[in-house]
């Protein structure tokens, strides 16, 4: 249970670092937050206590498997965070570029 | 013929490959690729309805593998649709992108992401793995937000910014309710989902339903997620916001909606109030804000806001003629609203501005973007005979029916404004007096032109021959999404 909880808590850790943080990095340091809260709650739905990594071998049952699923989609999500942050990281990049500043509040030109 | 359902992702996918490395041989070819790409899409889209009853359920098993281990693609009613309209307009943008780029440098690239957002898009509607869904939404996701940076200027910057922090944010809020829902059932697969998913869960079942409606709202620019939508359609090139806001914020919002929802959760009452809740509220909103625009291109943003809560008000009173009538104006606004966009990017290519105020007298400079804009407008407004009239009139009528008066009177308030937003449009656009700075105003190039008198055709044909297109395309939909609803 404690481990669900501190995947919520990283969770809204990152919502509000990206909803309160003025500064273009530090909004995308608040997704990888976010990323690696959803990242841990997928490997920890896949955990068994005592598991084992699922591969079958001759002679040996009735061991308990850790599910191989979550596994998979979390090394795709983590290769679609990685694509995601990227891309953030050379758009705040081409920003200071023209703005010459990371802070949210000094580059509006737009209404909103 | 299930075989031509991988070709759908794979022919963009690999167009978006070779398209770098054909510029290098000869920087004529990646547009021509393109072209041939969403033309082939088009044909076999349009072939799929001659050779299939769209009634039908079609199954194609990648690898050979059944369904809890192996992802299926699945084609139904409502993903033949939905691939149809996405497989025209990428086409007719394809066309218009050819001429309108020209003043853009690396268009290899532009190419290439416009064709990896199709593979995107095909994916999301065809897929039928809840994991698989999310992997091709952000595949979508990627390629818009750079597309919308793709003129890099400090405005296209700031607005892709913004919207990849608030698209990521909804990727997230989406990927934990799937990692939820995986942790309840057990498995991916959309199918098996639906049939393993229990009834009474509790607190639990409201924490997905809320993470799914957040993200997939945010995702569709519903109203109170609506923030980046405006900048984004705004500040992208013409084809792109044309398809931002004719296909994609209805395939990864709307569409994503209804079959997780309708399809695979399940609906209560109180969910589908909610959705036309959310409808009623975007109607007003996104239209009120509408009316204050002075920048073209971001009245026809908040226009967008306020016709996809048309959609969701129709499809959230689940009744039969509320859901025809929300695909109806999906299938509709998918035809007007690119054509009003691109009619923006012809007059932005003209004139070399987007504000109201600076423009005037353009009806006798550019007559044929006058009339497509004149359609377009009408067509949007729900005036007969043109296609939206009677997705609007379906839709309020579901209302009346259903009991809800108030949301009848505010539906048919919405496209009172609709109408006085674009009036507006056409008045300070092509009335009124010519300013001196544009006496020497030319008709855009005839290929653009070209493409924006076939959608206008479009919007009446549809419109004047709405039963043939009801009882061919419609139905078959419209019957999926029922499914969702009977007791």
């Amino acid at each position: 249970m404690i481990i669900y909880l501190t995947c919520l808590l990283l969770f809204l850790i990152g919502i509000y670092c990206v909803a309160v943080k003025k500064n273009l990095i530090k909004m995308i340091v608040g997704i990888v937050i976010m990323e690696y809260a959803v990242n841990l709650f997928l490997v920890s739905i896949g955990y068994r206590w005592g598991g084992v990594d699922p591969i079958l071998e001759p002679n040996i049952y009735n061991l308990t498997y850790v599910s191989p699923l979550p596994q998979a989609l979390v090394v795709c999500t983590i290769i679609i965070g990685l694509a995601t942050t990227i891309l953030a990281v050379a758009m705040a990049m081409r920003i200071y570029e023209k703005y010459g500043t990371f802070d949210i509040t000094k580059i509006r030109k737009l209404k909103g | 013929m299930n075989h031509w359902l991988p070709l759908f992702i794979a022919v963009p996918l690999a167009g978006a490959i070779l398209s770098l490395p054909l510029s290098r041989i000869n920087r004529k070819l990646p547009p021509w690729l393109a072209l041939g790409v969403s033309f082939y899409l088009l044909l076999t889209s349009l072939l799929l309805y001659f050779i299939k009853s769209p009634e039908a359920i079609s199954v194609y098993r990648i690898g050979g593998w059944a369904a809890p281990l192996g992802i299926n693609l699945v084609l139904d009613g409502l993903s033949q649709l939905l691939l149809l309209v996405v497989s025209l307009i990428a086409c007719l943008v394809t066309i218009y992108s050819m001429v309108y780029m020209e003043r853009y440098t690396g268009k290899e690239k532009y190419f290439s992401l416009c064709q990896l957002m199709l593979v995107g898009m095909n994916g999301v509607v065809l897929t039928g793995d809840l994991f698989n869904l999310f992997v091709f939404l952000e595949i979508a996701a990627l390629s818009t937000y750079s597309l919308v940076a793709f003129g890099t200027e400090a405005e296209e910057l700031e607005a892709a910014f913004r919207y990849l922090i608030i698209g990521s944010v909804a990727s997230l809020f989406i990927l934990f309710g799937i990692g939820l829902v995986f942790s309840v059932t057990g498995t991916l697969n959309l199918a098996e989902i639906a049939s393993a998913f229990p009834k009474g869960l509790g607190n639990l079942r409201t924490l997905i339903t809320v993470l799914f409606l957040v993200g997939f709202g945010m995702k569709a620019a519903l109203v109170p997620f609506h923030a980046w939508l405006p900048d984004a359609h705004t500040a992208a090139p013409a084809p792109v916001s044309a398809t931002l806001s004719g296909v994609l914020i209805k395939i990864l919002g709307i569409y994503c909606l209804i079959r997780i929802f309708y399809n695979v959760l399940g609906v209560n009452p109180q969910l589908l109030y909610v959705f036309s809740l959310l409808g009623l509220i975007s109607i007003l909103v996104g239209g009120g804000l509408a009316l204050f625009q002075w920048d073209f291109k971001r009245l026809l943003a908040y226009s967008s806001i306020s016709q996809v809560g048309y959609i969701l008000l129709g499809i959230g009173l689940g009744t039969p003629l509320g859901i025809g009538g929300g695909i109806f104006h999906l299938l509709n606004h998918a035809l007007f609203k690119p054509l009003m966009f691109l009619n923006a990017g012809a007059i932005e290519t003209s004139t070399g501005t987007r504000e109201l105020k600076a423009m005037g007298g353009l009806a006798k400079k550019m007559p044929v973007t006058f009339i497509t804009s004149l359609f377009g407008s009408l067509s949007i407004s729900g005036l007969p005979p043109f296609n939206g009239f009677w997705s609007k009139l379906f839709i309020i009528v579901a209302c009346v029916q259903a009991g809800r008066f108030w949301a009848a009177l505010i539906a048919v308030l919405g496209s009172v404004l609709t109408l006085a937003y674009f009036l507006k449009f056409l008045r300070y656009a092509f009335f009124e007096k010519l300013p001196p700075a544009l006496e020497k105003v030319q008709e855009a190039p005839g290929i653009m032109l070209g493409v924006t008198v076939t959608l206008a055709m479009l919007c009446l044909l549809v419109g004047v021959f709405f039963p043939y297109v009801a009882a061919g395309i419609l139905n078959p939909a419209v019957l999926v999404v029922l499914e969702g609803v009977k007791p």
